[in-house]
């Protein structure tokens, strides 16, 4: 039996298709608000694209896109394994504040050791904020997401209490840290960016991006360690039927997690930010993660194209109110986007419907063969 | 002695002022969750509550019009909220993130349209969440300081007790809460039942978007006088742990509230006082909860259909 | 007893040329059902032949696509199971609805709760529930929480709260799947005691025996079309079952004889507690050898699960050995009993055999998936994944083929089981565990897993099953223990069992050894 794919067909078996939708519809209600308010959605619209489009504009969106890429893996990492990190947010704020305490103690160590070192101090105190998850759950059964939304706050209060600290502390008035060490920072080098016209803080941190991409999608496709925590996270009980350590798999997936959330936030700082403030409110990379997770659909090439598509949207965001636009307005196209994302889930039940229908009937035939 | 008592005396204000916004969203929360919806868009939902509720009360002049409107507003997001998990089955956690970014979104776009800057004007003391019993107690004393401090407090505050037995009261002693926790733990025997699921899930979802966005009011109408874009900051999510904390239950989740407002209160004395680091002390109410859940509370047992859209066939 | 209560002139239940279509594919495809005034009338089908749907029609569940629906002679628009509860239509399905931490009185009066005022009036509820269950001679406990009680007595609070809604017309799903022989016993006794008091009942079931037992009338349905109704009395079995397949069905297994070898599998004085914390199995010695079929037979609840879960190291336990080639994998991890020889097709397949979101391919190198071919230096290797798969499909003819990447949930149970036995077969383990293995799949299927399990025997391979089919372990098993009260009170060989005496001895009379 031949026949033409419908438009349910086309839609509900393209993932990327509703992305692709629900992003036009994001900017379509974007557009409504525009119009309620009297503002020139041409206007709006043609800055937020000029904007990204240049040379530096670009810089700048990658430069933004970088720690929301590696948050955004991060995020996406715990879905696959069946944890939903909420904790990302304070595992970014461990992780930058190591980054920076590191540099600093290590300011006369070279820059291909300081780097690495770095790095290392990063994801190990976001690990580490996620292994206290994990043990406060296979150890006391404690439910994970109340604990990280407690984390979160531990994180950011211990920041800040870190950055007041003396050896630690800015010489001068500002509430923050010291900048990080010369040779812990990743930016391109003075001339080079003025030569090329970059943003000023165009950093390689985007190399890491990409490593960090490739390095998951490896660990979840081609792994056995993918394996066992996709196993554990799909069905936890044929994981263990199977062989599989489940406590351990729920460790060891949050403190990967939990690595990449650090690492996000070491890249923030040794890029674009340099020193930590203390904050008065969270910052929200964390939660920006989850945002490009979903919107890269928990697949970590997915999650880099997303991770862009947020930085452009934040930064070419910033200038919107050039043309008199409430950067607000990003974030009510980013939640449409994300709604429509959630929403499209219909296409696949009702496809689900059809398929179960088209399973029964396909067997039904083949015994009626017999 | 003395000292003693005005500590207590101001730490129990605090704890009451701290825990009135949470225990509102946490009610709400109830309702979603034990009703089978996960909704982790509560903070959007006071936020909207928040800015919807100041404004309002500023351009009426009436504070119980704005606390009115502030649920209202978060009734609109739950229903938002409910259209997406409970008529489509959307994934509950992906549309309440959509929920936490649009509802903040919105509201401070609005606010700088009406005001030409992210920050509502402040509220007028006839504008703002009145108290009761103010100025009934003699504060020249220390146990009169101490009554005024503990019950001269916003109505809200009270209105959030009553609000608790409420809740309770239709959780446990009501046909409809009977039917909203059998919702939770089997949709599909309520439906062999003629109980309609979907109804029920959905008006469960907009009353949790109703008593989010009173306790988002309550923040700008009774703690402080006006909205800004950190007026809600985690309070939706410390809501949610409570409830957590609680075992999903209203009476647990009230426990889990005053724990948490009893702790910010005990920073707020500490803070002032020891020379203890600022930032340290804030940590107290976080830290208290992980350590009372490890010692007292341990594994909280979620419905058992909750965060699984009920989808009928037809 | 045959039909001493049917009224004939009284039909209750008319279905008329009932069709019910699923986009393109048709579930139903014009039966016609009559059921009479105090009649207990079987549906008999396979899986997926249209049984469920059709009685889902009957209970407003789904609305029929065309055919008409009378009660007592009256056409009825049914539109949800409101509808079915008004006009007197009364369903217990075969995965129970009940609230599990609700307690009895609660579950039953759901949705007709009694009130006064606003307040729910559980007084009268509990009264009202104590009031009909000696009506109709079904004790349970009104305040028990359905998580503490067994799966016999949730069955009795779901017939109740069919009659407490007032239904003279009780629809019951494969009533009997999970139920012991005993429990099966009594809910036969209990649908001639509400025949008797004018009700009637539509049974759905594959088991031809039950049928005999307790039906009057039988309507048979196979894929979707209505085959012929008959008088239970004047068919035997055989005739049933080639109506239902539309072939000839052999029950008997082939065996060859065969000495059994040395001992494989030796349990020793094994206890262990229950979920509650209460000890259950008590003193346990049990022993397979090479080359033969030992089968527990038991009711549920006596330690057969929990002997299970501690011999594949899902369960601690307090005190013993579990020997399996010598090696003692007592209180050792899933995967040591493994390494040593321990294979199993666990009770649940859904929960415990198979990670549903995961592809045919994956699921079959569950605990494999380390070892070579399959995974270099913790590096999978896809290719012989997927050729691996390709293999088993083909070899134990899993359907559809070509579904090594589908996800397991979208197959069919009776597929699903296939998988789990290509992999445990393949894993060529010394002992084989079967739990249930044939639960709640049809005739074919049935046929073809208790084939694989006695290949096993024949390849001199140890084998254990646990059943609460009697006639699946007494077909199979060359040595029949009886597990009660957590131990091991009978053994028999299998050709001396016969069915009376296992179940005298199941529910712990005649104690011997």
């Amino acid at each position: 039996m031949t026949k033409k794919k419908g438009f349910l067909d086309v839609i509900s078996e393209n993932r990327f298709i509703h992305i692709l939708l629900s992003i036009l519809l994001g900017f379509l209600v974007g557009a409504v608000f525009l119009v309620i308010m009297n503002l020139s959605v041409s206007a709006a619209y043609g800055r937020l694209i000029n904007s990204v489009t240049s040379l530096k504009g670009f810089s700048y969106v990658v430069v933004y896109a970088v720690p929301y890429i590696v948050a955004g893996l991060s995020v996406a990492f715990s879905f696959k394994t069946g944890v939903f990190n909420i904790g990302a947010e304070g595992q970014f704020v461990v992780g930058s504040m190591a980054a920076v305490v590191t540099s600093i103690f290590g300011a006369s160590l070279p820059k291909p050791l300081l780097i690495p070192l770095c790095f290392l101090a990063a994801m190990a105190a976001g690990a580490i904020w996620g292994i206290i998850v994990g043990v406060l759950k296979t150890k006391w059964g404690i439910n994970e997401v109340l604990s990280m939304i407690m984390f979160n706050w531990i994180a950011f209060y211990l920041s800040n209490f870190i950055a007041g600290i003396p050896a630690i502390k800015n010489e001068g008035t500002a509430e923050a840290t010291k900048n990080i060490a010369d040779n812990a920072s990743l930016l391109f080098s003075k001339d080079f960016i003025k030569s090329a016209g970059l943003a000023p803080t165009a950093n390689w941190g985007f190399i890491a991006a990409i490593v960090a991409t490739v390095l998951i999608w490896f660990i979840i496709e081609k792994t056995t360690l993918g394996y066992e925590l996709k196993a554990v996270g799909s069905n936890k009980f044929a994981a263990e039927y199977g062989g599989i350590s489940v406590n351990r798999s729920i460790l060891t997936a949050l403190a990967i997690s939990g690595a990449l959330a650090g690492l996000a936030g070491a890249l923030q700082v040794m890029g674009m930010g340099k020193r930590i403030s203390i904050f008065t409110s969270q910052e929200g990379f964390g939660f920006a993660g989850i945002v490009v997770a979903l919107i890269g659909c928990s697949n970590p090439f997915g999650v880099l194209v997303a991770g862009l598509f947020y930085g452009a949207l934040m930064y070419g965001g910033s200038k919107l109110n050039l043309e008199g636009v409430p950067t607000q307005l990003i974030n009510v196209i980013v939640g449409t986007v994300v709604f429509f994302i959630a929403i499209s889930v219909i296409f696949e039940n009702l496809k689900r419907l059809k398929g179960r229908a088209a399973v029964k009937k396909a067997v039904a035939e083949k015994e009626g063969k017999k | 002695m003395t000292n003693f008592v005005n500590s207590l005396g101001i730490i129990l204000f605090a704890t009451l002022v701290y825990a009135t916004p949470l225990l509102y969203g946490a009610l709400g929360s109830c309702f979603s969750e034990v009703s089978g919806v996960v909704n982790i868009g509560i903070e959007g939902m006071m936020t909207a509550g928040a800015f919807t509720g100041t404004v309002i009360a500023y351009f009426t002049g009436s504070p119980w019009i704005g606390f009115l409107c502030g649920g209202l507003a978060g009734a609109f997001f739950g229903m938002l909220h409910a259209f997406a998990t409970v008529s489509l089955g959307a994934d509950q956690t992906i549309a309440g993130t959509a929920i936490n970014m649009l509802g903040p979104g919105i509201v401070i776009m609005i606010a700088k349209v009406l005001f030409n800057s992210t920050d509502t004007i402040p509220l007028s003391a006839s504008q703002k969440m009145p108290k009761l019993f103010a100025g009934t107690f003699d504060t020249s004393t220390v146990f009169g300081r101490f009554m005024d401090n503990v019950f001269a407090t916003y109505v809200s505050t009270y209105l959030v007790f009553v609000a608790v037995i409420i809740v309770w009261f239709i959780f446990y002693k009501t046909r409809f809460g009977l039917r909203l926790r059998a919702c939770g733990e089997h949709p599909q025997a309520c439906e062999t039942l003629g109980i309609n699921v979907i109804a029920m899930r959905f008006a469960c979802v907009c009353i949790s978007g109703f008593l989010s966005g009173l306790g988002g009011a309550c923040v700008t109408m009774a703690l402080s006088t006006q909205f800004r874009p950190i007026s809600i900051v985690g309070q939706g999510f410390i809501a949610i742990a409570a409830v957590i904390f609680g075992k999903f239950r209203p009476q647990g989740a009230l426990l889990g509230c005053l724990l948490f407002g009893f702790c910010s209160g005990l920073k707020v004395v500490l803070g002032g006082s020891s020379g203890v680091n600022m930032h340290l002390i804030s940590m107290i109410p976080y830290v208290v909860t992980v350590i009372v859940l490890v010692l007292f509370v341990g594994k909280s047992r979620v419905p058992a259909a909750n965060g699984k859209p009920y989808i009928k066939a037809k | 007893m045959a039909k001493q209560y049917v009224d004939m002139n009284t039909p209750v239940i008319e279905m008329r040329n009932i069709v019910k279509r699923f986009g393109d594919f048709v579930a139903n495809d014009g039966i016609n059902l009559t059921v009479h005034k105090g009649e207990i009338h079987a549906i008999l089908g396979e899986n997926g032949a249209g049984k469920s749907t059709l009685m889902n029609q009957l209970y407003g569940l789904l609305k029929p696509t065309s055919g008409d629906i009378l009660v007592n002679g009256k056409k009825i628009e049914m539109n949800n199971p409101r509808d079915a509860i008004d006009a007197g239509i009364g369903m217990v399905h075969q995965h129970f609805m009940l609230v599990q931490p609700f307690t009895v009185t609660e579950n039953i009066v759901l949705g007709t709760e009694p009130t006064k005022g606003v307040k729910l009036d559980m007084a009268t509820a509990r009264k009202n529930v104590v009031e009909i269950s000696e009506r109709y001679g079904l004790s349970i406990d009104p305040d028990a929480k359905i998580e503490d009680i067994s799966v016999g007595m949730q069955q009795r609070v779901e017939i109740l709260k069919a009659l407490y809604r007032g239904a003279d017309i009780l629809i019951l799903d494969e009533p009997t799947s999970s139920l012991t022989p005993q429990e099966i016993t009594e809910l036969i006794a209990i649908m001639h005691n509400l025949v008797k008091d004018g009700k009637s009942i539509i049974i759905i079931t594959h088991k031809l025996k039950e049928i005999k037992e307790s039906a009057d009338f039988c309507t048979i349905i196979r894929m979707g079309k209505y085959i012929d109704t008959v008088d239970v009395d004047k068919v035997d079995e055989n005739d049933l079952a080639s109506m239902m397949v539309g072939r000839k069905v052999t029950f008997k297994v082939d065996k060859p004889e065969q000495k059994p070898g040395e001992v494989v599998l030796d349990v020793k004085d094994l206890h262990c507690l229950d979920y509650r914390g209460i000890e259950i199995v008590k003193g346990l010695n049990l022993q397979v050898r090479r080359g033969e079929i030992v089968g527990i037979a038991g009711i549920d609840g006596n330690g057969q699960t929990e002997l299970v879960e501690v011999i594949t190291g899902l369960r601690k336990g307090t005190k013993g050995q579990v020997l399996v080639n010598g090696t003692d994998v007592f209180n050792k991890p899933p995967a040591f009993g493994f390494q040593h020889g321990v294979s199993s097709i666990p009770a649940d397949r859904q929960k415990h055999g198979l990670v549903l979101d995961f592809s045919i391919e994956d699921n079959l190198i569950l605990q494999n998936y380390e070892k070579d071919p399959f995974a270099k230096k913790r590096v999978l290797k896809r290719d012989s994944i997927f050729a691996h798969a390709s293999e088993s499909i083909e070899k134990y003819d899993i359907r559809p083929s070509g579904s090594e990447k589908r996800p397991a949930g979208t197959l069919s149970g009776g597929n699903q089981q296939k998988v789990i036995i290509a992999r445990e077969v393949q894993n060529d383990k010394d002992l084989l565990i079967a739990v249930n293995p044939t639960r709640g799949l049809d005739v074919g299927a049935i046929e073809y897993v208790h084939k694989y399990i006695v290949d096993q025997r024949n390849k001199g391979k140890a084998v254990l099953l646990v059943s609460f089919e009697l006639d699946e372990i007494m077909s199979l098993s060359d040595i029949i223990d009886v597990i009660f009260d957590g131990q091991i009170v009978a053994s028999i060989p299998g050709k001396e069992a016969n069915e009376n005496d296992l179940g005298l001895m199941m529910a712990g009379g005649g104690k011997k050894k």
